[in-house]
């Protein structure tokens, strides 16, 4: 065994600290937070000019907003359905969002799981279609899906937008879905199987909750384009508005304050889901670090 | 006469070109703790995959309790599986990784409380069933998912290689609980390792594998002390081997002429029926008595004279490594009992043993540079 040798005792001087460093701050510690914050402010300037000039009043006969400050009211906030076109078009928008975002998310996780779980003829072609479709122009499937509606008879309007609007959100919640199934470990489904779980309670019990942040993730991005979708909506809407359609067509005679009003709730939905998720995954992590017990010998 | 729980017959499993499993036949009896073991790579794994399911096998068939399961999923077979990664549910904790089995078969909410106390007691885990599976240590995961399979009462417990990520120290410590936990539930367990210590603690009976095929089988004495091939006897710790031809056999003794000349006795009865003239004589490192020289040797041992080239000291034993007679390298095990002068390298010594701890196995065809490694 190793021989223990005793230490000195140290004389009663050595107990006396060493004088302090100052403390080395340079001014390039500076550098990188100044810039993160140059970068943040450049993508909230923005959204904070709209949140602001939702409380702006206007004089005008016909309310619209203007970048004079006038005064703050929250006018805009009790009236915020009085705009004749605007509320139908932004419920429409809603309704189409959310319709978009349950079809794409049901079959974007399907095709998720088809291209990590399976090989077959054509996965290959499947994967690179996925990327094709994101980096598509927007104008070139816009034209071309009002081209093969027309082609195929089929008049625009709910249907064919609901139909763009799955087509261009597929790809997005595959490729999320994609990503978080391809650190799950299939061992886990094999445990399940081990223990009595048919094919469907796997599934449910342990492939989807697992999955299920990706799956989240997807569905906001698909919700987040769907919502604010111009280009494609535009070709194959017909003669129905969503709410991007309805405010472009009233910039050219004025915007009403509402549409600032309506933007700003979509917005805080936004940064609600965000915080949410901030708090939830935060409660995970501090889960997860609390130190476990020594294991008891036996 | 015990039941027969596991009954492989003549079961092939290929992968492509590979066969990972060759023609494997094998019982295994009710409430027997059978250990599998063998290098990566020579079927043990797949053959335990195709018990519980997880592989299908190309030809042969698989039966559980008498009745042919061979075509049944996973989940439809009363066998459950320790993993080797223990694959525990990350979003469940513990508790719910517990009764996920009886939840899948609809047991009543007061029984799987009862059952799932029970057993994690019976392992060592009460008042862990609020932790998550992250924020457990190895041995603790370890313990989760042997209760997880255990609290199901299957009919076979198949364990592959469950103890592979722990330290040392602490798989020591589980081969004892394992074992204690087995009798205590009286099912049959099926032990996958490369270990060969680990599976001669534990096991009732034991299946050398190789090559998809089993090259042994038996109880661990019976192993261990009569290896059937070079390869068991390499593979079940170290044995000593030296090329011969076989001689006389005389009044239930069996004269090997060894090629340097020497000749080495071994009872008739210890000869493997099937051995042709070339053979190799073996000898367990702990059987043998290592003396100087000169010192006259007990009457009727078997011996053979050497250099001792290397002297290791590991507290409990002295272990020497000696050139031997025809270049070959002879170890020896000698229990330090603190008495007598410990030999140095660079003596010549002889080393002897009694002629009933001789072994005779055939000379097999050269073994592949992997499995010497193992």
């Amino acid at each position: 065994m190793s021989t223990v040798t005793e230490a000195p005792v140290a004389p009663a001087a050595a107990t006396e600290r060493p004088p302090a460093r100052g403390t080395r701050r340079r001014w390039t510690y500076f550098v990188l937070p100044i810039y993160s914050a140059g970068v943040v402010l450049y993508l909230l300037i923005p959204i904070a000019v709209m949140i602001l000039y939702s409380f702006n009043q206007s004089r005008s006969h016909l309310p619209q907003v203007t970048f004079n400050w006038q005064g703050f009211t929250t006018q805009w906030y009790k009236e915020w359905n009085q705009v004749p076109g605007l509320t139908p078009a932004f419920f429409l928008s809603l309704r189409l969002g959310i319709s978009a975002t349950l079809i794409s998310t049901v079959i974007g996780t399907l095709l998720a799981l088809a291209l990590v779980r399976y090989r077959f003829v054509g996965k290959g072609v499947g994967e690179q279609v996925l990327f094709l479709n994101i980096a598509a122009p927007e104008i070139v499937l816009g034209s071309s899906l009002l081209g093969f509606f027309i082609t195929i008879n089929l008049s625009t309007g709910f249907v064919t937008l609901l139909i763009s609007h799955v087509m261009f959100s597929v790809a997005y919640v595959a490729i999320t879905v994609r990503a978080r199934l391809s650190v799950f470990d299939p061992m886990l489904e094999q445990a399940a199987q081990d223990l009595g779980a048919t094919p469907w309670a796997t599934f449910r019990k342990v492939t989807l909750p697992l999955i299920a942040p990706g799956i989240m993730a997807g569905a906001l991005m698909a919700f987040a384009l769907s919502i604010d979708d111009f280009v494609t909506s535009n070709f194959v809407s017909g003669n129905v508005l969503t709410f991007p359609l309805w405010v472009y067509g009233a910039v050219k005679v004025g915007i009403p304050p509402q549409v600032f009003v309506l933007g700003t709730f979509i917005f805080s939905v936004g940064v609600l889901i965000a915080i949410m998720t901030l708090v939830n995954q935060g409660r995970r992590a501090r889960q997860l670090a609390k130190p476990a017990k020594p294991a008891r010998a036996g | 006469m015990p039941e027969v729980d596991v009954r492989l017959e003549r079961v092939t499993k290929e992968f492509g070109d590979t066969v990972a499993v060759d023609d494997l036949s094998v019982d295994i009896t009710e409430g027997e703790f059978f250990s599998m073991l063998g290098p990566s790579g020579c079927g043990k794994t797949t053959t335990l995959r195709m018990i519980g399911g997880f592989e299908d096998p190309t030809y042969g068939t698989v039966y559980l309790g008498g009745r042919d399961v061979t075509d049944d999923p996973p989940y439809r077979r009363d066998v459950n599986t320790v993993f080797q990664s223990y694959a525990l549910f990350p979003h469940l904790n513990v508790f719910d990784n517990v009764a996920f089995g009886l939840r899948r078969k609809k047991v009543g909410k007061e029984e799987i409380q009862r059952r799932v106390q029970e057993v994690m007691h019976l392992v060592d885990l009460r008042g862990f069933g609020e932790r998550k599976p992250g924020q457990m240590s190895g041995g603790q995961q370890q313990r989760v998912a042997l209760a997880r399979a255990l609290v199901n009462s299957p009919k076979v417990l198949l364990l592959d290689e469950p103890l592979g990520a722990l330290d040392l120290k602490l798989r020591k410590q589980m081969q004892l609980e394992l074992k204690r936990i087995q009798q205590e539930v009286g099912i049959t367990f099926i032990y996958v390792t490369h270990d060969q210590e680990e599976a001669m603690t534990m096991s009732d009976r034991l299946a050398v594998m190789r090559r998809g095929r089993i090259e042994q089988l038996g109880e661990p004495e019976e192993v261990y002390d009569n290896p059937a091939t070079e390869f068991v006897a390499g593979f079940l710790g170290a044995s000593n081997l030296l090329d011969g031809e076989i001689g006389s056999h005389q009044d239930g003794i069996t004269t090997i002429k060894l090629s340097t000349g020497s000749t080495v006795l071994v009872p008739s009865d210890r000869m493997p029926p099937d051995v042709e003239t070339q053979v190799k004589v073996g000898v367990r490192p702990e059987k043998i008595t290592i003396r100087n020289d000169s010192e006259d040797l007990p009457a009727g041992y078997n011996s053979v004279s050497g250099l001792l080239r290397v002297a290791t000291y590991i507290g409990v034993s002295h272990q020497y490594k000696i050139d031997g007679p025809g270049g070959t390298e002879l170890t020896v095990y000698v229990q330090n009992l603190g008495a007598v002068t410990p030999p140095a390298p660079g003596e010549k010594v002889s080393l002897a043993w009694r002629p009933e701890h001789t072994f005779v196995v055939k000379p097999s065809a050269s073994l592949s540079e992997e499995e010497e490694e193992e």
